[in-house]
């Protein structure tokens, strides 16, 4: 998030698009309803119904994957409506004149056509958070898991720089982080394009830098992204470490992805318990689960926080950390001595320019948010209040493209995916904890109520839901969360396994999968 | 609102003989708490507005005929306050007996949750336990509401309205709601129906707030009769990204319940159901408790650490001998700590330079 949690209390406008954050955050929803409370205005985009849209001023439900269209029409509506903040454009951003240019083809009457959303909410919305003193963004997965997602994201930085809401209290292009230290993973160089800190890995200088503190040169070219090692998998890729991640059941095209790990010549699994993935490896390997490890991690507004140890782990289970370093020392490697978590965030921290200024004993009230450049610097709930990372904020020129796969003759409903409040994931952790099966037993599919006359289904009775990659058995409800012709369904069962559909295309920067859309044919069963 | 130094000095009123600077809009309450007097409540809960219905707060304020509920009103300056006398004491007395006297009991095991031991504390403070009062009880609890996680024990409610306004202001979702009043008064939902039934969304902020247990932590609950005392771990959910702030409750080994911190930064004490109810995968028998290798058969067998890790590295020294080092391909946990994933990106930078790395931020 460029700003803080705090921050979503502060809004005029918030404008939500891909967020179904009362379920999947449901903390920081409580914030943006207070924003409600106190008379702030809130646009919620989403295909489907969903609690936020229950409390939005103006609720836009647009077409799956039609999210560039949208975002133009309104860009186009501020730039005609002179909304455009003409200070913040000449002092903090550039090539503004080409973006003004290129959104004039954009009426939302065209974004009418695509999205499905009546022209004059378009306009509405795009009114609304121009013309707002403080507008915030506010994103999660609806926004990334397109083949477009990167084009997503960057059509809400236009939105966001030609308004200037950025880089002020209540304002800010907001992703909503998913893990609980996802965001850690990243800010500790566990990406095939960054070192520790974002670092790139493409830079000469810092293959020196990482040269100098690990005692052995790392190529200059990025690696591949797990999707790609995934297809290379059994070729070129022979063995796999895979640490806390059900891969089998949370990745798209399952199939394929099972073929994958099979095909390797050697296996490492890290977990808590025997998952699907863990099933497939030549060696599994318990780990300390949280609260039974000492470490440290980083929330979505980039709080770097301490968790703690409270019970011992069961058996022989390790914490991670630990049995990567044994595996590292067996080889023969250099540099994997640490006696406890701290010296190993420790190192981070000194390698890190956005974590230098911290250490273990500094971030044990979890105050600061980075980038924390040197010690004594109170660290940066704020990103971008001055400048940008680069220096000035770059428009980008963007046009809308279809999904990867659109609805045919074959395969006629929207399949979108997503997650439910009470479960999390693959349900590793929430299907072991006592109670939550009684909020949620079952997968179920989400289909609008006329569809399910329509298509001779019944509620509550069993559907088959294919597409190209697969087919799965699941149980109907009705309801009007969906809107007519698209369907969903959370992946997190795993006999209702939904990631057999997906995985029809990924974005070509990021290489995140479509996992929300998907056509597909829904019959009785 | 945090005030700052420079507003504290604008105004100055008399807090028990003392002078003191406060910040306009500030309440009496408010006053004395940052200034560590302390003044008993039932009602209050900081990050709700003020409610003013349990009365104990009440001070004394020179120039008013009748004491006044502290947490409702303002400091004005020069203002002469005081919050102890014999007079008000004897009337929290008389309160918390009358308080006392409806419930079924006051003590109550403090896994009920995290403000379940206040009205016991006070009652005890005020040597109010007596009952100088008998007769009518109110509340009725709900023995029907089957759920797994809030016990809604109403014959301990004191119609504080903690729970109503917690669900209602801090977590905007309004399925709590008061039928009747006077001893009539119950404590419901929408038809008077099940919590499942209604808006309730089970983030447990009504349990953590209530100040008698009367709403209480059903899992927790389940390890009351374990011995040992309760002890509190700090740290930070194991769910999404936002990262609230909760103290893991254990009695010896076992980890019993999770209660919220009231201070931490991301969250200010809100939690939802999966960082309240959900953390006993942690102890679940299904845990992984040995290493596994995979055998001749096939099949995953027992090892020790040594065996295990010997497996693991040969395995990956055989791949890289024969098809070089970038063969080998590691996934970083966006779960774990993130030591482990530091460690993860050096064992493949500095063990192998390659950019071979990624964590599971695609899917």
């Amino acid at each position: 998030m460029s700003n803080p949690l705090a921050d979503m209390e502060k809004p005029d406008v918030i404008f939500a698009i891909g967020t179904n954050m009362t379920e999947c955050h449901p903390v920081a929803a409580t914030r943006l309803k207070r924003a409600l409370k106190r008379g702030a205005k809130m646009i919620v985009a989403d295909p489907r119904r969903i609690g936020l849209a229950d409390l939005a001023d103006l609720y836009l439900p647009i077409r799956v994957g039609s999210d560039v269209a949208l975002l133009l029409a309104m860009a186009h509506v501020i730039q005609r409506e002179g909304l455009v903040d003409p200070e913040f454009l000449a002092d903090r951003t550039k090539e503004s004149e080409t973006f003004l240019e290129h959104v004039k083809q954009f009426p939302p009457e065209w974004a009418e056509q695509i999205t499905g959303v009546p022209a004059k909410d378009i306009e509405t919305a795009a009114l609304w958070y121009g013309r707002a003193d403080k507008g915030a963004i506010y994103y999660t997965l609806g926004i990334t898991e397109h083949i477009c997602g990167v084009d997503n994201v960057q059509s809400l930085g236009n939105l966001a720089l030609m308004t200037g809401h950025v880089g002020r209290e209540g304002t800010g292009i907001n992703p909503m982080r998913g893990q609980n230290n996802i965001q850690g993973a990243g800010d500790s160089g566990a990406l095939p394009n960054n070192y520790a800190g974002f670092q790139p890995v493409t830079d000469p200088e810092n293959q020196k830098k990482f040269e100098r503190l690990y005692g052995r040169k790392t190529d200059l070219e990025k690696g591949p992204t797990k999707v790609t090692a995934l297809e290379m998998a059994g070729d070129q890729i022979r063995a796999m470490i895979i640490d806390g991640e059900n891969t089998v059941v949370s990745d798209p095209d399952r199939h394929h992805c099972e073929r994958a790990l099979k095909a390797l010549d050697h296996l490492i699994v890290i977990d808590l318990f025997m998952t699907e993935t863990a099933q497939l490896a030549d060696v599994v390997l318990p780990a300390a689960a949280w609260g039974e490890t000492d470490g440290v991690q980083t929330n979505t507004e980039r709080r770097v926080q301490r968790i703690r140890r409270a019970v011992d782990p069961p058996g022989l289970a390790k914490p991670d950390w630990w049995i990567i370093c044994e595996i590292a020392k067996r080889l023969g490697f250099q540099g994997f001595d640490y006696p406890s978590a701290r010296e190993v965030f420790n190192e981070l921290c000194s390698v890190s320019p956005i974590y230098f200024g911290l250490d273990w004993d500094r971030i044990d009230r979890g105050e600061y948010q980075w980038p924390v450049p040197e010690q004594g610097h109170p660290g940066t709930p704020r990103l971008h209040e001055r400048e940008f990372v680069s220096g000035r904020g770059l428009f980008r020129v963007i046009e809308y493209r279809d999904p990867a796969e659109t609805i045919s003759d074959d395969f006629p409903v929207w399949l979108t995916t997503g997650r439910r409040l009470a479960s999390y994931h693959t349900r590793t952790q929430t299907g072991r904890s006592a109670g939550i099966d009684y909020l949620l037993p079952e997968e179920t599919l989400e289909v609008h109520p006329d569809d399910v006359a329509a298509w001779g289904l019944s509620d509550g009775g069993w559907a088959e839901m294919s597409s190209p990659r697969g087919c799965v058995t699941i149980k109907v409800r009705a309801t009007r969360r969906s809107p007519r012709g698209t369907v969903f369904a959370s992946f997190a069962f795993n006999d209702t396994p939904v990631n057999v559909l997906t995985g029809g295309g990924y974005d070509p920067v990021t290489h995140t999968a479509e996992l929300k859309v998907c056509p597909v044919r829904v019959v009785p069963a | 609102m945090i005030a700052t130094e420079k507003d504290l000095k604008t105004h100055t009123m008399m807090l028990d003989g003392e002078a003191v600077s406060f910040t306009e809009g500030e309440t009496i309450y408010e006053v004395a708490q940052r200034v560590k007097t302390d003044i008993p409540t039932l009602c209050y809960d900081q990050r709700l507005e003020a409610f003013g219905g349990c009365r104990l707060c009440v001070v004394e304020v020179e120039g008013q005929r009748l004491p006044v509920a502290s947490c409702t009103t303002k400091a004005t300056p020069g203002m002469v306050v005081r919050t102890s006398t014999a007079t008000l004491e004897k009337h929290r007395k008389t309160l918390l007996e009358m308080v006392a006297s409806e419930n079924r009991e006051i003590d109550v095991d403090p896994l009920r949750g995290y403000a379940a031991q206040e009205l016991a504390t006070l009652v005890d403070r005020y040597d109010a336990r007596g009952g100088r009062f008998r007769g009518k009880r109110s509340g009725a609890t709900r023995e029907d509401d089957d759920n797994p996680f809030i016990l809604r024990d109403y014959d301990l409610c004191i119609s504080c309205y903690r729970c109503v306004r917690v669900c209602a202001e801090q977590e905007g979702d309004h399925a709590i709601s008061v039928m009747n009043r006077g001893f009539e008064t119950q404590i419901t939902v929408e038809f008077e129906g099940l919590l499942k039934d209604s808006a309730c969304t089970f983030c447990g902020q009504c349990v953590q707030t209530c100040p008698t247990g009367a709403l209480a932590d059903k899992k927790a609950l389940r390890f009351a009769e374990l011995p040992g005392a309760i002890e509190k771990t700090r740290t930070i959910c194991a769910y999404c990204g936002v990262g609230c702030s909760v103290d893991v409750l254990t009695k010896g080994d076992t980890m019993v319940g999770i209660q919220p911190a009231m201070d931490g930064p991301a969250n200010h004490g809100a939690l939802c159901v999966k960082g309240q109810f959900a953390y006993d995968f942690v102890q679940h028998p299904d845990r992984l408790k040995t290493p596994l290798v995979r055998g001749d058969d096939g099949k995953l067998h027992e090892a020790d650490w040594d065996t295990a890790l010997d497996r693991a590295a040969e395995g990956l020294r055989r791949v890289v001998d024969q098809h070089g080092r970038h063969a080998v391909y590691a996934v970083a946990s966006g779960r774990a700590p993130s030591e482990a994933a530091y460690a993860v990106q050096k064992l493949m930078r500095a063990g192998w330079g390659t950019n071979h790395i990624d964590n599971c931020s695609r899917a």
